[in-house]
């Protein structure tokens, strides 16, 4: 009983919280039309069986997973960061391009986006709206993975506020992923290679930070040089570093400051790549 | 409503339009003509602010299309050429969708959808999916969501292409009314359409506006408007032929069937003269004596015009 009140306390309604924040930015803060596009995205999630499909994929996968590969039944300490959380972006690089491939390359496939951008409203409203549904599909994924929660707590007295740090980070990892795939499913009508070349962008940006790398950058030697500076903009694009930081219960400015304004700079650029797409 | 000016666009080294200049006025219903490729639909797309044009201008009621790109979008329904729709949603949710998006208050949305399924004809299909819709019914699915906001500029590109001929007449007859407090520009292939639903026309061709008028007024430059049919007796044909041939006003004359006793001919008037020339055969007639069996004006056809403006401007 006790667990389940923790469980409540600690995890259901900050989950609440924030959710009733969305909705409140979302009726009272943004426009008409942010908002109509944002439940069309959604509704369109639901009514197909994509949503379900990504559900049960990542659920599945994280959830067994975690459990048998990483020993978190056999440990005694139920310390879900290391096992559970470190796997995650490693999925969210295939979930999140699945979840975000379709939001403009159906748009161009469909020849709906004619009727999109004749519409009176600014792109990045449909930019937001979309990028929003999608970043709530994720949302709900995450949400729907609290047995693991449960069962940690029902084992054992893991740090709640780890785990908790440990959603918010792969969250924002998740937003990342997504906001890239935003970027290339403005570029390509096929989702198909949105979805690849968004995997492959994902898994650069998550390894980009692996701590390997900025050892190899500094000992870069000769003619090796002129790769410094790519290798430097990938290690300093890499989420890896913000993601460890904020899982450790690090609430850092900094990351979040990252985290923010990539995606921010991932927005722009759709815009970018849709008022190309037109010209 | 509509003031186009010189408006060009470019698709890398390609012209696409090149320079076209025109504007329609409330109550007015321009009929946009033109072969597969000439510019029509790369000319809707940009007065919709869909393509931003290489050079030019659109305004829409005032508003500049990209300078007051929301001001002049609000004003404007559009109807895409393929008349795309989002598969996963329901007719209505679609249309629900599509007034929410054009700013229909929100009590007034239910009316408004339930107007534009009425005047589109969608009602049994209202609760049906997208995706299961006759080629029909989802064009005019689109064209709903193009009236729904009771807009002053509508913009049809092919309203009635992939409709039977009852729908084809149905939709002709909707854009004539609606032509009556609207700015409308449509595209056709079809050219009894133009006749049928326009107060004027446009031919567009490679990019550049060849014919702007009027139907009546385009159908007079076509080459066989004013030809007068002659059938007349009382003197030998090549007599009459000969008389006829003497007016200022002909071309020239071409006999279909002649006798020691009379002519059937096609007379065909010379240049700019057309209005002249029944008057004048008629008074040869007259003066001659011979008795008129038929005096027939023909009425310029319009695919002639197109097929003839058209075909000439490819030959240079």
């Amino acid at each position: 009983m006790d667990a389940f009140i923790t469980l409540i306390l600690e995890f259901a309604i900050p989950t609440l919280i924030v959710s009733a924040i969305f909705v409140a930015i979302l009726f009272y803060v943004l426009p008409r039309e942010v908002r109509t596009i944002f439940k069309r995205e959604l509704k369109s999630y639901f009514t197909s069986p994509i949503a379900y499909v990504l559900f049960v994929v990542f659920l599945g996968i994280s959830g067994t997973l975690s459990f048998f590969f990483t020993g978190v039944l056999e440990g005694g300490e139920a310390d879900l960061f290391l096992p559970y959380f470190q796997y995650l972006p490693w999925y969210l690089v295939l979930i999140a391009p699945a979840v975000g491939m379709r939001l403009w390359s159906e748009e161009q496939r469909l020849g709906t986006l004619e009727l999109m951008l004749t519409m009176p409203l600014a792109p990045w409203h449909a930019i937001l709206g979309k990028f929003l549904a999608a970043g709530v599909v994720l949302f709900a994924m995450l949400v729907l993975s609290f047995p693991i929660v449960w069962t940690m707590n029902f084992l054992g007295d893991p740090d709640n506020g780890v785990i908790m740090a440990g959603f918010v980070a792969t969250f924002f990892v998740a937003l990342c992923f997504l906001a890239v795939t935003s970027v290339i499913s403005a570029i390509t009508r096929s989702q198909l290679v949105a979805l690849l070349v968004s995997v492959a962008l994902c898994l650069m940006l998550w390894l980009g930070g692996l701590p390997h790398l900025s050892e190899l950058i500094m000992n870069l030697k000769g003619g090796w040089l002129v790769f410094w500076p790519i290798l430097k903009l990938v290690n300093g694009l890499g989420v890896m570093p913000h993601f460890t930081e904020l899982a450790k219960g690090v609430l850092g400015l900094r990351d979040i400051v990252f985290f923010l304004s990539f995606i921010t700079f991932c927005l722009f650029a759709t815009s970018v790549a849709i008022r190309l797409k037109r010209a | 409503m509509i003031e186009v000016e010189n408006l060009h666009k470019h698709f890398g080294s390609k012209v696409a339009v090149d320079g076209v200049s025109f504007t329609v006025k409330k109550g007015e219903v321009l009929g946009f003509l033109g072969p597969n490729g000439a510019g029509k639909s790369t000319t809707m797309r940009m007065v919709t602010g869909f393509l931003p044009p290489t050079q030019g201008r659109v305004t829409i009621g005032g508003a500049d299309i990209e300078a007051n790109e929301i001001e002049a979008k609000s004003k404007i329904g559009y109807l895409p050429e393929a008349a795309p729709l989002y598969s996963d949603m329901t007719v209505e949710g679609f249309l629900r969708f599509a007034a929410e998006m054009r700013r229909v208050p929100a009590n007034e949305i239910t009316a408004a959808v339930n107007k534009a399924i009425e005047t589109t004809f969608l009602e049994p299909v209202r609760h049906q999916s997208v995706d299961t819709l006759s080629k029909g019914y989802r064009h005019r699915t689109c064209f709903a969501q193009s009236i729904i906001h009771d807009p002053e500029v509508l913009i049809l590109d092919e309203p009635t292409d992939g409709l039977d001929p009852n729908q084809k007449q149905e939709i002709r007859q909707l854009i004539r009314r609606m032509g009556e407090t609207k700015a409308i520009i449509f595209s056709t292939h079809i050219l009894e359409e133009v006749e049928a639903s326009c107060t004027r026309a446009i031919i567009i061709d490679r990019g550049r506006v060849i014919a702007d008028g009027t139907p009546a007024e385009l159908m007079a430059k076509a080459s066989n408007a004013g030809i007068v049919t002659l059938r007349a007796r009382g003197l030998a044909g090549s007599g009459i032929k000969a008389e006829l041939e003497k007016l200022d006003v002909v071309a020239s004359v071409e006999t279909i069937a002649s006798d020691e006793n009379g002519i059937t001919a096609r007379i065909t008037p010379a240049k700019g003269r057309a209005d002249k020339l029944s008057t004048a055969v008629f008074g040869v007639c007259k003066d001659k004596n011979l008795s008129v069996e038929e005096l027939r004006v023909e009425e310029g056809r319009l695919d002639l015009l197109f097929r003839e403006i058209t075909k000439t401007d490819a030959d240079k």
